[in-house]
């Protein structure tokens, strides 16, 4: 930025010297380094580590030689890597797809007027605030093969005759997982998006009201059109959560039964760190990247166009 | 002070009447004792030394009190500080990977398996310890050897093990039609048949389980002729034996309890203990906890070595105990004294008997521990060493082989073939390019 601005002056005037001592550019960027060194240090560096170790076949305790894309090669012919990339995206798509809806629903709820308001919109963050670890030891106990309380009151309801298999059989091992996910994670939507609706004035909805809209019209074109900027941000956070999401596949499954529930983050800690293997492991992380970045894109390219912002076809 | 205080020259008068006096030494005459081994022992503690001990959270309650009385009649004799912290089984791992990764943090680690194999670079050669050890207390057994030495130098010292043995209720097994445990796969196929018929099935864990899942499905692969590397380390998974072995276990599983699969290391003993769970294959725990909390299930269960395999002989993976010192630590005389120290008999004979069974010892003499036969459900445990191979099976010990039970290749084998998602063929071939690039170095 110094620069360009000292081209476009004359050079009779003052030396470049005195010109930069005086520029407030120049000052900022000596007030921005810290920060800057901040991030390139805690950010940037252990970032590039993971990148340039996935080019390596370093393990734990020694460090290792470059060998190219040796890592990705044998991910590329690797069933159990693609197996995790296929459960991490139904994870995501899934569990986040829910959460949006149930989120928004709740959203709406919260966002009338009703007794203990106060208690009851505190009360929904519940499962967004108890550690994710001892959410998961208490879904452990929920779906576990002999002691599940869902399958022990459906048999004395006389519903079903043997407990449900919720954690040994694929399918229902996904949807046990991604159901607890979204448990976890609706409430972070729904009070987002519910800060999101406060900002939206009473007044539209009155001279809609006026104007003889449906509680549907009302929604579709006042309450969704204001409320999407904060969709986008809240969607995009809800995803990069939901896709690096760690714990709670570890305390409950460890990946398994047989893999079926592997997510790229747990597969690349149980060949990184727990194998040994820091090359793999780090390719499976570095493997992450690009999908995190798609999804960055998408809302950060929405939230630029106007149609996004304010709800309008005027692009 | 009363209690007789210890000197070095009745310490060396000592013997038979030492051992005897060990098991009741009081807190007092246990720190008598450490000073006097202290002024005869070979290695000498750094002056103010800090040490920083990780080891496996206990699962015999007794067992860890036993263990921190030796530490603090150490630290007390020597002057010096040992920081024990406990981490469960699957965190003590990663935690000890990272301490070897950063050269820093930890001084030793009490780990599991083959932990120190996982980087035997930075373990510090403990074969002076290993070999008075061996001196003092009988010999080490085979798999002691297998378990603690790398390229003939001792990396690790191993502590002992834990059995992975059947747990089993008599009266069931004696209704399914087994008045004895049956000792060959045969007779442990029907064994296991007959209990599911009769509603009272077996299971055994086919997760993420690194020791309930690992110990037994190794031994399957085993029994059958099988390996997943041979003498040279080469990778043979890909066998007729290993196929043999696959129907075997998928025999078994479709009479287990459902939801093996998703079994983690604690849901044997769990259904186990609630009386759902007739037969699995685990640690002593379970009968230690019955004494405790549920004498009815205690009074009717045994336990029994996995059966002998197709050629008659016997082999079994137990999780053993290494404890190793890290080649950074600042006190290396230290660590040394201290392992050796907590291995004496004055030390190790009470700590034993403390456990119930779940330490079984590599060393020789601890065999004879009369805890072993004073209950006789104890004594299959005591036998562990005998049959104990490493996870390497007839191949060498070292980081490839700690890598491939760390990353579940023939337990995710197994599991794929009995789930149904992969025929024997593709479960194979899936192993064994799993393991040909863990073993390609």
């Amino acid at each position: 930025m110094t620069t360009i601005q000292m081209q476009g002056q004359t050079h009779s005037g003052p030396s470049t010297w005195q010109r930069l001592r005086t520029s407030r550019n120049f000052i900022a960027l000596w007030f921005m380094l810290p920060a800057a060194a901040f991030l390139i240090l805690f950010l940037a560096y252990p970032l590039f580590l993971g990148v340039w170790m996935s080019f390596t076949d370093a393990r734990i305790g020694r460090a290792g030689i470059f060998v190219g894309l040796e890592n990705y090669e044998w991910l590329w012919g690797d069933s159990i890597f693609w197996l995790s990339v296929f459960n991490t995206i139904l994870y995501t798509t899934v569990a986040s797809a829910i959460k949006f809806a149930v989120g928004l629903y709740l959203a709406l709820l919260l966002n009338r007027h009703m007794p203990f308001k106060a208690i009851i919109r505190a009360a929904v963050l519940v499962p967004f605030i108890v550690p994710t670890v001892l959410s998961a030891i208490a879904f452990w106990w929920i779906y576990d093969a002999q002691f599940s309380i869902i399958s022990w009151s459906l048999i004395k309801l006389g519903v079903i005759h043997e407990n449900i298999n919720f954690l040994g059989d694929d399918n229902w091992a996904r949807a046990s997982v991604i159901f607890a996910n979204i448990w976890r994670g609706v409430p972070f939507v729904a009070i987002t998006l519910l800060a999101g609706l406060q900002t939206v004035s009473p007044s539209l909805y009155e001279a809609a009201t006026l104007d003889g809209a449906t509680a549907w019209q009302r929604f579709r074109y006042i309450t969704y059109p204001l409320l999407t900027p904060i969709i986008a941000v809240v969607m995009t956070f809800s995803v990069l959560f939901t896709f690096t999401d760690f714990q709670l596949i570890w305390a409950l499954t460890r990946g398994g039964p047989v893999n079926a529930t592997h997510l790229m983050a747990t597969l690349s800690y149980q060949r990184g760190i727990l194998s040994g293997r820091l090359g793999e492991g780090a390719a499976i992380a570095t493997a992450m990247i690009p999908f995190l970045l798609a999804a960055i894109a998408i809302s950060w390219f929405g939230m630029q166009r106007r149609k996004w912002q304010q709800g309008t076809d005027n692009d | 002070m009363t209690d007789p205080v210890f000197d070095r020259r009745t310490l060396l008068k000592g013997g038979a009447t030492l051992l005897a006096a060990a098991a009741t030494m009081s807190a007092d005459q246990l720190l008598g004792y450490a000073k006097a081994w202290a002024q005869a022992s070979p290695w000498k503690p750094e002056a103010g030394a800090k040490i920083n001990l990780l080891r496996w959270k206990r699962f015999v309650e007794a067992e860890d009190t036993a263990f921190m009385k030796i530490v603090d009649a150490f630290q007390k004799a020597n002057n010096v500080t040992i920081n024990v912290s406990n981490e469960s089984y699957d965190d003590i791992q990663p935690k000890a990977s990272v301490a070897a990764n950063t050269g820093q943090g930890l001084d030793m680690v009490w780990g599991l398996y083959s932990l120190p194999f996982l980087f035997p670079s930075k373990c510090t050669d403990v074969s002076d310890v290993a070999d008075y050890l061996a001196k003092k207390c009988g010999g080490w057994t085979d798999s002691g050897k297998t378990y603690g030495m790398y390229n003939g130098k001792w990396i690790g010292i191993p502590v002992a093990a834990t059995g992975a043995l059947i747990n089993y209720r008599v009266a069931a097994a004696e209704k399914a039609g087994h008045k004895e445990f049956p000792k060959d796969l045969g007779g442990f196929a029907d064994l296991v048949k007959g209990l599911n018929k009769n509603g009272t099935p077996a299971g055994m864990a086919m997760g993420h389980a690194s020791g309930d899942a690992n110990t037994w499905l190794y031994w399957a692969l085993w029994s059958h002729g099988g390996n997943l590397i041979d003498k040279d380390n080469k990778v043979v998974i890909n066998s007729p034996e290993t196929a043999k072995s696959l129907e075997y276990v998928k025999g078994l599983y479709d009479n287990f309890i459902p939801g093996t699969a998703s079994w983690n290391d604690a849901s044997n003993n769990k259904a186990f203990l609630a009386g759902q769970l007739y037969l699995t294959v685990n640690g002593i725990s379970v009968y230690v906890t019955a004494k405790k909390e549920n004498q009815q299930i205690a009074d009717d269960m045994n336990h029994a070595h996995l059966p002998v395999g197709t050629d008659g002989k016997s082999r079994e993976l137990h999780l053993g105990f290494p404890i190793l010192i890290f080649n950074f630590t600042k006190f290396p005389q230290t660590c040394k004294a201290f392992t050796a120290f907590m291995m004496e008999p004055e030390q190790f004979n009470p700590w034993v008997e403390a456990a119930q069974g779940y330490l079984s010892p590599f060393l020789k003499d601890y065999e004879k521990n009369p805890m072993w036969t004073a209950d006789p459900k104890n004594t299959p445990y005591r036998d562990v060493a005998a049959t104990a191979m490493s996870p390497a099976g007839v191949g060498q010990m070292g980081e490839n082989a700690a890598a491939a039970i760390a990353d579940f290749v023939v337990v995710d084998m197994f599991a794929n073939y009995c789930t149904g998602r992969e025929d024997v063929k593709t479960a194979m071939s899936s192993a064994e390019r799993a393991a040909k690039r863990i073993f390609r170095s």
